[in-house]
């Protein structure tokens, strides 16, 4: 019985050597990415928090003395989480209505929908860098065309980047502006809500916004909620277009000018990432950066372990 | 009598319904196009006026005029021939290109043994590729910096940007294994039946039918980097010769301060090669974005 039994499991098990050892050079390379340019810096972003380091002389156990300074005593951390409060119930929020009602509008569209989804989608690609400096032209308060515009219609000409109260509404302008993403994402999803719904729903005498709010809506729900908390994590993320926006604002540009300190005008626009800039690149106090990196790591994951967990039925989908 | 008007009652009644069923067709095309219209002007208004003041003459800049009195084409060879303008142009094509090859090349099989093998632990793999994906760069590049300056002395240069391309990049693995599901699993035995072993039947059959979402990945990449901010500006701000667009674009605003004639002019040169490539690979674009996002 040994005798005959023992070939099929040798060979079972020679199979099963050869698949993991072909799956595992299929993911060697990104294996290697992930203990190099994820584990390993992300452990080391957690050690140094709890050091005293410049990047020159040797670190210094501290214990809890770089949290209680971020969380106490700079003073820009809470305000900079204020901001990041502020981007994402109003720049999330309208980012989310405006893609749903330009994906709509696409949807409608029947004359030119080539043409006008085009135009809808072209400044989602335009360089944030680029796109930025394009909107601190349009939005100068001295001799931008949109000011000027406002005041040939007799409207307040706001002071948008350099004005504290309108520096987020004016990063919130751009933001619409590159809506492309979420029209494309919305479109997709309002094209695969079934047909028959609605003539179903006309039938029963259902008007336009009825139509809406009881056939469109609970079909695309899963995308709404998809660009919600994928939204709140690029808001998390948000650095270049405040930062940009704050250096032309305040005129404090350059590779080798005067360091600028991000959050221009008055810290209105700081957020996380940027302190992660300024304490560790210009301050050289990476133990405090590195407190920074570490909530903002929370935070995000936070966010996208609810993303996994309202994807999991098709992540394990075949 | 009462036959015929019974008869006829329902002709004229069902015209007039057909015409207010035209009429109401033809209102909401109005409607609609209006409202189009309106949002095409939101968004390619910005884009005219950045070009009207690009070819501006300087002094007629620092007015809030928005008609050019004389047309300056000779400002975008002014910022071309920038100092260091060409040297952005070169380092930004480097770290575009060698990036984008490096990705693909190493996100491929990654993607593919996710998508298709069986082995413990897949889901797991693919939670990790998710949470990599939407880790905030910041969050790590501390560390990073430490190793590359200190380790192998490259800051100053490109190079911490694109090396890490060649171990795989979590959105293009992610987008590309959700393209991959989508093929059938019919295709991939068949050409085991033929003896390919798993590289074989990835180079050719798998390749060919993920075309789509190889261009699609390959543009995201490409623009990736061409866009690329924080990066550059961590690495190779201390280098004004590994300077890319993004950061120098920025540069040349402090340089030129009034002058937003040139500075707009420079933008539209750093946005020109994005938006020609998106004229023609359209379709590659909206294909990817829409795997991105989750259908049901």
């Amino acid at each position: 019985m040994a005798l005959l039994r023992s070939p099929a499991p040798a060979a079972l098990r020679r199979k099963h050597r050869r698949e993991a050892l072909r799956t595992l050079a299929f993911l060697a390379p990104w294996l290697i990415g992930f203990g190099t340019f994820f584990a390993y810096p992300l452990l080391s972003t957690v050690y140094f928090s709890f050091m005293k380091y410049d990047g020159f002389t040797a670190p210094v156990f501290t214990g809890l003395k770089n949290w209680d300074y971020v969380l106490t005593k700079y003073p820009f951390f809470w305000q900079g989480l204020g901001n990041t409060l502020w981007l994402v119930l109003v720049m999330v929020s309208l980012r989310v209505v405006f893609g749903l009602g330009i994906g709509l509008l696409v949807t409608k569209v029947r004359t030119g929908a080539g043409f006008f989804r085009s135009v809808f989608y072209l400044p989602y690609l335009a360089p944030p860098v680029a796109a930025t400096m394009a909107f601190a032209f349009l939005l100068n308060p001295g001799t931008g065309p949109v000011n000027h515009l406002l005041g040939g219609l007799g409207l307040p000409r706001p002071g948008w980047f350099t004005d504290p109260d309108w520096s987020k509404p004016a990063l919130t302008m751009l933001a619409l502006w590159g809506i492309g993403d979420l029209m494309v994402i919305f479109m997709a999803a309002l094209l695969d809500v079934p047909r028959a719904q609605y003539e179903a729903a006309e039938l029963d005498g259902a008007g336009p916004w009825q139509r809406f709010r009881y056939v469109t809506l609970p079909n695309i729900s899963p995308i709404v909620m998809f660009a919600v908390v994928t939204g709140v994590i690029q808001t998390m993320q948000f650095y270049t277009q405040a930062m940009v926006a704050g250096k032309v604002a305040s005129g404090v540009i350059g590779g080798s000018g005067q360091p600028f300190e991000p959050g221009y005008p008055h810290g209105s626009t700081w957020t996380l990432p940027q302190m992660v800039y300024s304490l560790g690149f210009q301050r050289f106090d990476t133990g405090s950066a590195c407190v920074v990196a570490v909530i903002l790591f929370i935070i995000s994951m936070a966010f996208t372990s609810l993303l996994l967990r309202r994807k999991s039925a098709f992540l394990s989908g075949e | 009598m009462t036959t015929t008007s019974a008869l006829s009652v329902p002709l004229p009644a069902r015209s007039a319904q057909a015409r207010v069923a035209r009429r109401k067709a033809v209102l909401s095309w109005v409607g609609i196009h209006s409202l189009a219209i309106a949002a095409a002007l939101f968004f390619l208004l910005p884009f005219v006026f950045v070009f009207l003041t690009s070819v501006m003459s300087d002094r007629q800049a620092l007015t809030s005029q928005l008609w050019p009195a004389e047309w300056h084409w000779g400002n975008y060879a002014r910022v071309w021939h920038t100092p260091g303008f060409l040297t952005w142009w070169r380092n930004t094509l480097l770290y575009a290109a060698a990036g984008t090859a490096l990705t693909l090349l190493s996100s491929l099989p990654v993607a593919y043994a996710l998508a298709k093998f069986r082995f413990r632990g897949r889901n797991t793999a693919l939670m990790a590729v998710i949470s990599m994906m939407m880790l905030p760069p910041q969050v790590t590049v501390i560390p990073m910096y430490l190793v590359w300056a200190k380790q192998f002395h490259l800051t100053g240069t490109l190079w911490p940007l694109i090396i890490p391309m060649a171990f795989g990049d979590a959105f293009s693995i992610f987008l590309l294994r959700q393209f991959l599901m989508t093929i059938p699993g019919e295709y991939l035995e068949a050409a085991r039946m033929d003896g390919c072993g798993e590289l074989r039947t990835l180079l050719k059959v798998v390749l060919p039918m993920a075309r789509p979402a190889i261009a699609a990945v390959a543009l995201f990449q490409f623009f990736y980097c061409w866009n690329d901010y924080f990066g550059p500006q961590i690495y190779a701000s201390e280098n004004p010769g590994a300077w890319t667009l993004s950061y120098g674009l920025e540069s040349f605003k402090g340089a030129h301060h009034t002058d937003w004639n040139l500075t707009m002019a420079a933008t539209l040169l750093v946005m020109a090669p994005v938006i020609t490539i998106f004229f023609f690979a359209q379709k590659a674009f909206i294909e990817g974005v829409t795997l991105t996002g989750v259908k049901g």
